[in-house]
């Protein structure tokens, strides 16, 4: 299983804050983004976002970035702390 | 190093009593503090913003935040000559004027500290998982990151620490 986390207002639109995803024909990001962009609009809305960041294993990642069995995979919008 | 993430308050004394037992501790000798408060605003922009600003909300990602500031706080101690620093970072509804962050650097000399304070500042802006939501007169929203943080951010990576 790939855990999945969402967060702000990516959670919000979604009404998501986690979900598990079956590894099986998972090799990439880019693999969970077309799985999830299936969901729905909303999903695909989220997901065709240009500035949506992500993070794997709480380091930052990119699209193209190897995913495994048992990671947890973050998506969230560009950061506004401080 | 001292960071924390958390929905308490904080007080500039406590930077003061930190390093004084840094100091203690160590036997170091400290010659320059430099501290950071951000507070929330109640407008965005000018005062003539018809949005104002009722309460924040920071959400952020447990555990990453954590170790991104750790990182920024490794950064900056490679990069400069610091005897130790601070970073306090708050969560949870927050209201107008309330402290946000919190970051303090100790130095034999100015200009590490302040240097270093600026530094952690500018790269926690654009790189540790917080996010703001305005509760304003108008609605709730989401702040949008802004691309004058991300230039300051990347001053940083573009100038070489070489020629500090």
């Amino acid at each position: 299983m790939i855990n999945i986390l969402l967060f702000a207002k990516y959670r919000e639109l979604l009404d998501t804050e986690k979900l598990e995803l079956d590894a099986d024909n998972i090799d990439s990001i880019n693999d969970i983004k077309n799985h999830l962009s299936q969901l729905g609009a909303a999903w695909q809305q989220v997901f065709e976002q240009s500035n949506l960041l992500v993070a794997i294993n709480q380091q930052m990642a990119r699209l193209d970035s190897p995913v495994k069995d048992g990671d947890e995979v973050a998506f969230f919008p560009p950061v506004t702390g401080g | 190093m001292f960071i924390r993430v958390q929905s308490d308050d904080f007080e500039l004394n406590q930077v003061k009593e930190y390093f004084q037992q840094y100091s203690l501790q160590h036997g170091a000798q400290i010659g320059a503090i430099v501290s950071f408060i951000g507070l929330v605003r109640e407008f965005q922009q000018q005062r003539d913003d018809k949005e104002q600003v009722k309460a924040l909300t920071l959400e952020h990602y447990p555990g990453m935040t954590e170790s991104i500031l750790e990182q920024i706080a490794q950064q900056a101690k490679d990069r400069w000559q610091l005897n130790d620093l601070i970073i306090i970072h708050r969560i949870g509804t927050l209201l107008p004027n309330d402290n946000i962050v919190l970051i303090a650097t100790a130095s034999a000399h100015r200009q590490d500290a302040f240097d270093a304070c600026q530094y952690i500042m500018d790269i926690l802006k654009t790189s540790a998982p917080f996010w703001k939501k305005e509760q304003t007169n108008q609605g709730a929203r989401w702040v949008e990151a802004r691309s004058n943080d991300q230039d300051a951010a990347h001053n940083w990576t573009k100038s070489d620490p070489l020629d500090d």
